[in-house]
């Protein structure tokens, strides 16, 4: 008697050869440069103790740098969707010149080397640089302050934010907009009622995904942040000083609390997605 | 999955004159026109433009200077082999990855992705350590076994290829699953009833249809590879004239203050990644094209 239970099975049947190979392939070279690799930190933490993990993860001088870099992330990621959405509405419902130059240019930040970023926003924030030469008057330094690691984190975000919530604004029916004018809504209302619950998924997935990349982000902040112990440290540059200074256990320790924290970002993303595409079933 | 979102393939389009429909006032566009494009010009095309004026800052003799040192031609060398052994081995694995994935239908597809995307939200810096807890002749697992055979993996070249092995493993599968899954396997299965081969059918209809994206993929690997800092940094050891890439090199010119150098060396980089945006919408109007059909 069948139940309705179907009965396990690994993969649906195919015509198209290739299964066995290719995605053996995949599996081993995901275990042997990733999965390996990667366990490395956790197995090597477990080494150290639990006593002495949790000395080194809770001391102040790690505690300051994931303050710092959670902060400095956090803000970074909101300014980014504040700005990304902007970005994305005007090039998505308005014309003007230069339109497709800038829709081209949106992704430099994935493109640019970290490090070329790094300088390059260094120079243009330091005291005589062309914007921080402005700034200086009102007393403003963001170059070597934690105010510089924002505006490195904002640079290497906001295309994030941009491309996910551009094909969403795309898709959203102009009826739906229409539909709403014709009810009385004014244009701000029909925003703010209509078209923002629409958006909100993607600009959640937009902050996520800038707010993790910026976490870990070390090349751009490097030379903008003036590295200073407890006040502009990031976690990524406290484990390479870790590092230099041949303290492994250290440094592979805070590895292990970043490691989990991006971890947990990443299944809070993937668990957001599918309850948004879940959502209006 | 830091990095990288996949080119969207555009649907319906609706014209100018529905959207005046419910555009309301004349102003409102004008001025969030003018703040989106001023928060452009400020995060953007003046970093960008500054890279090019720093670097010919003390004129062009000094660039040219700057980019035919020795050690910043070495520099390139690395970054060049390191190229050509990472961008081949991760196109091989993206295109594999993508088959498997997308034509085919099986449990823990997901997981499978997440693992693929793993390395995007990594830190670089913890990609490097990974690398130095397995291979480092000091502190590794297989410390033992290096040594024994005298081998060097971290501070040498090895060790720069497996960290931008790492780093630069998801873009070509990114670039791929969601075009492939999209386009289906209806192509594949007609030419395999016809009795084509698999490698043929691959060949002949699964390589040119995905031909763009897979450029494309190509591409942003390429652009990493070359501008990897921080995995690299790690596992590098920064030996002048021998494990130093191109970043690396920028970095120090610039730790030296030398400024205009390191600017010029920085310029290099920086044509690469716009390369990699005209590609990038090169590919992006190929696909659209493509699917139109």
């Amino acid at each position: 008697m069948n139940l309705g239970i179907k009965p396990f099975k690994l993969k649906q049947k195919s015509v198209i050869p290739g299964f066995g190979i290719t995605l053996g392939f995949t599996l081993t070279y995901l275990t042997l440069l990733v999965l390996i690799p990667v366990s490395m930190v956790f197995l090597n933490s477990a080494k150290i103790g639990l006593k002495e993990f949790w000395e080194i993860a809770s001391s102040e001088r790690v505690l300051a740098s994931l303050k710092i870099s959670f902060g400095t992330s956090f803000l970074a990621a909101a300014i980014n969707v504040v700005f990304g959405l902007l970005l994305a509405w005007v090039l998505e419902r308005y014309s003007f010149w230069g339109k497709k130059l800038i829709d081209g240019l949106i992704d430099l930040p994935f493109a640019l080397p970290t490090a070329v970023a790094g300088i390059s926003l260094t120079t243009l924030y330091s005291q005589n640089g062309w914007i921080g030469k402005l700034l200086a008057p009102f007393g403003i330094k963001i170059s070597y302050t934690p105010l510089g690691i924002v505006v490195a984190l904002v640079f290497i975000g906001f295309p994030f934010v941009v491309r996910t919530v551009q094909p969403v604004l795309e898709s959203i029916d102009l009826e739906v907009e229409e539909a709403a004018a014709c009810l009385g809504a004014t244009r701000f209302q029909t925003f703010y009622r209509v078209i923002l619950p629409e958006l909100f998924p993607a600009l959640i997935t937009g902050f996520a995904l800038a707010f993790s990349r910026a976490l870990g982000e070390y090349g751009s902040v490097v030379f903008i942040s003036g590295n200073m112990p407890m006040r502009t440290e990031i976690t990524p540059l406290l484990i390479r000083t870790k590092l230099e200074q041949y303290d492994y256990a250290g440094g592979t320790a805070v590895a292990a609390v970043m490691l989990i924290i991006s971890f947990i970002l990443l299944l809070l993303i993937n668990l957001f997605q599918w309850w948004a595409s879940n959502r209006n079933r | 999955m830091a990095g990288i979102v996949p080119i969207q393939i555009k649907t319906a389009k609706t014209t100018q004159a529905e959207r005046r429909a419910v555009k309301g006032s004349k102003l409102v566009p004008v001025i969030l026109t003018t703040i989106a494009i001023l928060f452009f010009v400020l995060m953007l095309i003046v970093p960008l433009i500054s890279v090019f004026v720093k670097a010919f800052e003390q004129g062009a003799n000094l660039y040219f200077a700057s980019i035919t040192d020795p050690i910043a031609l070495k520099a390139i060398k690395l970054t060049l082999i390191t190229i050509a052994i990472t961008v081949p081995i991760n196109t091989v694995f993206g295109l594999t990855a993508a088959w498997a994935i997308a034509k085919f239908r099986f449990k823990g597809k997901n997981v499978l992705i997440t693992f693929i995307d793993l390395p995007f939200s990594i830190s670089p810096v913890v990609a490097g350590l990974i690398f130095v807890l397995l291979f480092s002749t000091s502190h590794g697992l297989f410390a033992p076994l290096l040594n024994a055979w005298g081998i060097k993996i971290i501070f040498a070249q090895p060790g720069i290829i497996l960290a931008t092995l790492f780093v630069t493993l998801p873009f070509v599968a990114r670039e791929l699953i969601p075009l492939m899954e999209a386009q289906g396997t209806a192509e594949e299965e007609a030419a395999l009833t016809l009795g084509a081969s698999g490698w043929k059918t691959f060949w002949l209809i699964t390589l040119p249809n995905i031909k763009w994206a897979l450029l494309y993929g190509i591409m942003l690997t390429t652009a990493r590879a070359a501008g990897e800092f921080g995995a690299v940094s790690v596992v590098s050891g920064h030996i002048r004239g021998l494990t130093n890439t191109v970043p690396l090199h920028v970095e120090i010119l610039y730790n030296e203050y030398k400024f205009s150098a390191a600017f010029a060396v920085a310029s290099l980089l920086t044509l690469i990644a716009l390369i990699n945006l005209i590609v990038k919408n090169v590919a992006h109007w190929k696909i659209q094209q493509q699917s139109k059909m």
